[in-house]
């Protein structure tokens, strides 16, 4: 069989940003740990867009926070620019966005991982995984060396037989030029583990030296600076700048004079590739009206000069790629360091984990990132927390962390890939969340460090902290709901200037604040005896009364919801035995095994009428043992 | 899933022409509901449980009565349910019960699901699992056969306009959403002032729907018709012709019928109500006045309009007044001349100068009411043609779906008005076109992210 070496609790397939919150989590809750990457270089790589957040990203990001992980950390240390997008569209979809000095984060996750307790950082490539009875035991890696072990995170992102295409060039591949891991693919569906062939791509990488950046829109970052960490209050540094630039009608006919040189149109590549990150190609033919399509110009790092084309990722033949570049105003002479590509690689299909991200089947393993079909740093991320959280939470026989729709961005994204399954590699959105006004990024730290600080992954002084804040928080709402304003020349006149009506009669200081026009800092010229908070306190204290009759309208939905969710089902219930089932419903249910009646009404092909059945059904069950209980 | 301690009604008695209507109300709410709408000797409260109760309907809002009933009080445990029961026994007809339904809907009672109530009758452990699911079956068989049926046709087509209406407000989120999660996009920003005139015209095809509520009754409770003419006439003889009953009061004195009498009556196997109507004339008596304003109400709200002429008067002013006040009916109403019995060739003529069209009939002598019946038959499948090409919604929970999404579009609008952002504006019209869904079984937020892809070009 080969050596057997040290064994671990945990071993975590890949240090990508998956890999890198599994490990950290599972490591700081006590478990022993290993995290194996192909390449020790490459840990928590950001093979595409240098940033971290965005709209419904930059709301993980700071869930991932809440709970304990690290990315929100590390992206504040990196970041060389930060902005906060749709800040005039309203408090739900705020949405932190930075770039990220990509060489440094890779520096500081690194960092962090080997400094950190109970967890090992080991440089080989895992080839089998080893079962009894289809419960883990342990991996063996391309060394022949086998690692004990009672769980295993798959964390494998694009490298599972990945093969890079461009043009009617193709090559075995990871990203960024590392190699693939091309064996564990067997293993897996040795373990009958069907896989699935998902795509996705990114643009070229050019030389800034050879961009005239004096023809593009500059787009300069936000000040102050918005952490993403609760835990930093501050972030004083200077930024730099990305730029925007437009295709032009001769980009558009280049693509039109080379689409049959298109892998993606010639059938060359067979994975599916996601609907919002198409190709240039893609874009062009999809929306042939469209007369320019942005493309933006993001720096990579500080010292680098070399700098990504948002919007411009492609599949095409080299020669054209660099026809294409060249075509962009400020890029006329444009030096391509490393060429655009897709890349294919194995995946499995979501609907064969639980809620807590283990397989269905397979007692100990668990998965988390772009191998249940996601996309992003962002969504690996958080999947991989709460991968090590379950992972740790079993070893220990205790009920795994499922965060519901109604509490996370996160328990949407995982709730989506294990009940509805995905068909591209799946994003993150804010449409998708329906409790969207109650899951904003400003209270994150309200829904979810209570949870972090139970797992152990938020520290003692941390959780003072922030119960502290929320004291805070509360008491200001009450002050201002209380303070009453009389119409006073001084507050007519104000109200005036606002463009808002003036009182008759006195009002409380809340309902002034519910007028759209008159925002928490404009109020501070009639409020003299405001006391003095931090940002982060005044901005849900703003958001809580303004939006008040709104948020609490939400409040009831999720209450219905909740209702739901808290329905279980036993995990040995046979849907064959339902007879008022109709037969595509009971096969679904015995498929997919859902936990409660609100994961089961979600599954496609299971009507509201099924849903009523089970409910009869499980009464029942619950009557019968209730009377022998009796 | 619907709260389980919620309160639920719905009728428990056939649906069509049948004499009395029983609505059951189950759950904890019952009581005070039922004693809120309900006015007799002593308050309902009062009563002891499992006693039958004589009374009459009120509507609380305004406290004009509906209908004169018999209220069941039953308390839990002992019931269908082992909750909290109440049945109302109302006079015959849909439209009365329907009525008192909405009320209950009004007082925040829930539209009990198909089988609800033996549902709950299981969960509370009255019956066993394999009599609830016997139930269950039943209720779904019947639901497949009866989708089978001549009333699927209109109810396809309900959902076709339902999804056309729920597409337009997908298509406005899709807009406001690729925005939000697209920002940094040059996609044409929606304005809320071109949400707000989608929004619009998506509010007034539902009106329209939830309008066609009373007019799809006529196609499930057969339709109204007016007996209306001058005192006299012999209106009322012809409704107890007609009903083979004799319910209302006849005599030679014009003005005997005073209030509404209202007639179900089977034509050639249709349902039929048969509303007879005070004499149309101008008088000084009170109470006849109110019966006179009653009568112009019925005309307008009626199917179909009798207009009993009398064969034995001839012509005379206040026919001619009545006709000035049906003329814009011409379209449903239908002349009678009643009364052939006494025949006076020059006061038919008389008549006939003026309408050139009618029917003669004689109740006395029992002529002409086959013919009549003929003609109605005729009208009904006449206006069964016409709303062929019509969307109709005949089903109670529809309907209040219907006027929850309206309910969401009127919040987005006033959203829109006060200048909140969009965020807040796409939550309320996320909840109409989550109630039409509810009617069409769809999913909105993923449409709303295919619909994004479709339609703007995003992505790295």
């Amino acid at each position: 069989m080969g050596i057997t070496f040290e064994e671990y609790d945990v071993i975590v397939v890949g240090a990508g940003h998956a890999g890198c919150e599994a490990a950290l989590a599972a490591a700081r809750m006590g478990a022993k740990t290993a995290v194996f990457t192909i390449n020790m270089d490459s840990i928590a790589n950001m093979p595409c867009n240098p940033n971290i957040g965005g709209t419904a990203k930059g709301h993980l990001v700071r869930e991932i926070d809440a709970l304990g992980g690290e990315m929100g950390r590390c992206a504040d240390k990196t970041l060389i620019q930060s902005r906060t997008l749709n800040t005039t569209k309203g408090p739900a979809v705020y949405s932190l966005r930075a770039q990220i000095d990509r060489r440094s984060y890779q520096r500081e996750m690194k960092h962090t991982l080997e400094l950190q307790e109970n967890l090992h950082l080991r440089q080989e490539e895992i080839t089998d995984l080893l079962t009894e009875n289809n419960k883990i035991v342990g991996v063996k890696t391309h060394l022949g060396i086998i690692y004990p072990c009672k769980a295993v995170i798959l964390t494998t992102g694009t490298f599972l037989k990945g093969r890079i295409i461009i043009g009617d060039v193709s090559y075995s591949s990871g990203p960024d030029g590392l190699f693939p891991a091309d064996r564990l693919s067997e293993s897996l569906k040795g373990l009958g583990i069907e896989l699935l062939r998902f795509k996705t791509g990114t643009p070229a990488r050019i030389n800034r030296r050879s961009i005239d950046f004096s023809v593009m829109t500059e787009q300069p970052g936000d000040n102050p600076i918005v952490p993403f960490s609760f835990e930093h209050e501050t972030i004083d540094r200077e930024q730099v700048s990305c730029y925007l630039t437009y295709t032009t009608e001769k980009t558009h006919k280049i693509i039109r004079e080379n689409l049959h040189r298109s892998p993606m149109y010639s059938g060359t590549i067979e994975g599916i590739g996601p609907r919002y990150c198409p190709s240039f190609e893609d874009k062009v033919v999809r929306f042939a009206d469209k007369e320019r399509h942005q493309v933006f110009v993001e720096p990579m790092g500080l010292d680098t000069e070399e700098v990504y084309l948002q919007g411009f990722s492609t599949s095409m033949p080299v020669d054209v790629q660099i026809e294409m570049v060249r075509s962009l105003p400020g890029l006329e002479n444009a030096q391509i360091m490393r060429y655009a590509y897709a890349i294919e690689y194995d995946c499995i299909n979501p609907l064969i984990l639980k809620p807590s991200l283990e397989f269905k089947k397979i007692d100990g393993l668990v998965s988390a990132g772009q191998i249940n079909g996601s996309s992003g740093y962002e969504e690996a991320a958080a999947q991989g927390l709460i991968a090590g959280i379950n992972a740790v939470l079993k070893l220990h026989n205790k009920e795994p962390l499922i965060l519901d729709r109604s509490q996370a961005y996160i328990g949407v994204l995982i709730d989506d890939l294990v009940t509805k399954g995905t068909k591209e590699p799946y994003r993150m959105m804010t449409s998708r969340a329906e409790y969207r006004l109650h899951l904003r990024q400003d209270n994150a730290d309200a829904r979810l460090t209570p949870i972090g600080y139970k797992l152990g992954l938020i520290s003692e002084e941390r959780y003072q902290k922030f119960l502290k804040k929320q004291q805070a928080i509360e008491k200001e709402i009450e002050r201002i709901r209380k303070k009453n304003i009389t119409p006073s020349i001084e507050v007519n006149n104000f109200l005036e200037r606002c463009g808002s009506a003036k009182i008759k009669s006195g009002v409380k200081l809340s309902d002034l604040l519910k007028r759209p026009e008159i925002t928490y800092e404009s109020l501070r010229e009639i409020d003299p005896d405001r006391p003095e908070l931090p940002a982060s306190v005044t901005e849900e204290v703003a958001i809580s009364i303004k939006y008040e009759g709104y948020i609490l309208k939400q409040m009831q939905q999720i209450e219905q919801f909740k209702k739901m969710e808290k329905s279980l089902i036993p995990e040995d219930i046979d849907y064959n035995k339902i007879s008022g089932l109709r037969l595509e419903a009971r096969q679904k249910l015995s498929e997919q095994r859902p936990v409660s009646l609100g994961q089961a009404s979600r599954i496609s092909g299971v009507s509201p009428a099924d849903i009523s059945v089970l409910v009869i059904y499980l009464n029942a069950i619950t009557r019968r043992s209730n009377e022998n209980d009796e | 899933m619907k709260n389980r301690m919620d309160s639920i009604a719905a009728i428990s008695t056939a649906v069509g022409n049948s004499g009395i209507s029983v609505i059951r109300i189950s759950g904890p709410d019952s009581f005070v509901v039922a004693e809120g709408i309900f006015k007799g000797k002593g308050s309902f409260s009062s009563f002891k449980s499992h006693t039958i109760l004589y009374g009459k309907k009120i509507d609380p809002d305004n406290g004009s009565v509906i209908d004169e009933v018999l209220i069941t009080k039953m308390a839990a445990p002992k019931t269908y349910t082992r909750e909290d029961v109440v049945e109302i026994n109302c006079h015959g007809g849909y439209v009365t019960a329907s009525k008192i339904l909405e009320l209950l809907y009004r007082q925040g009672i829930r539209p009990a699901e198909a089988g609800e109530f033996t549902k709950r009758a299981f969960m509370n452990g009255r019956i066993d699992l394999a009599q609830a699911e016997a139930v269950m079956d039943l209720i779904s068989s019947r639901t497949e056969k009866s989708s089978k049926i001549a009333l699927s046709q209109l109810e396809g087509k309900l959902s076709v306009e339902v999804n056309r209406l729920r597409q337009g407000l997908v298509d406005i989120l899709a807009e406001i959403e690729v925005n939000l999660d697209y920002p940094e996009y040059d996609f044409e920003e929606i304005t809320a002032e071109k949400c707000s005139v989608r929004l619009e015209d998506i509010k007034e095809d539902l009106k329209i729907l939830i309008e066609s509520f009373s007019f799809g009754k006529i196609l499930r409770e057969g339709m109204e018709v007016a007996i209306i003419g001058k005192p006299n006439a012999g209106k009322s003889s012809l409704l107890n012709r007609l009903s083979r009953k004799n319910r209302a009061i006849v005599t030679d004195i014009p003005g005997t019928t005073r209030d509404i009498l209202e007639e179900y009556v089977n034509i050639h196997g249709l349902p039929i109500k048969l509303i007879d109507t005070a004499g149309l004339r101008q008088t000084d008596d009170r109470v006849e006045k109110i019966g006179v304003e009653k009568a112009l109400e019925v005309i307008d709200s009626s199917d179909l309009i009798h207009l009993i002429l009398d064969a034995k008067s001839g012509f005379e002013k206040e026919d001619k007044d009545i006709l000035e006040k049906v003329g814009q009916y011409s379209d449903k109403t239908l002349f009678v001349v009643n009364k052939t019995d006494a025949t006076d060739p020059e006061k038919i003529n008389e008549i006939r100068n003026k309408i050139p069209e009618f029917l003669e009939i004689s109740v006395l002598e029992d002529s002409g009411i086959n013919a009549l019946e003929c003609e109605i038959y005729k009208f009904v499948n006449k206006s069964r043609m016409d709303t062929d090409n019509l969307v109709l919604v005949t089903n109670a929970r529809h309907k209040m779906l219907l006027e929850e999404a309206l309910e969401g579009i009127d919040a987005a609008k006033s959203a829109i008005d006060k200048g909140m952002t969009l965020d807040i504006i796409s939550m309320d019209i996320k909840s109409a076109a989550d109630k039409l869904g509810e009617i069409t079984g769809h999913m909105v937020s993923e449409e709303v992210i295919l619909n994004i892809f479709q339609r703007f070009c995003v992505g790295k």
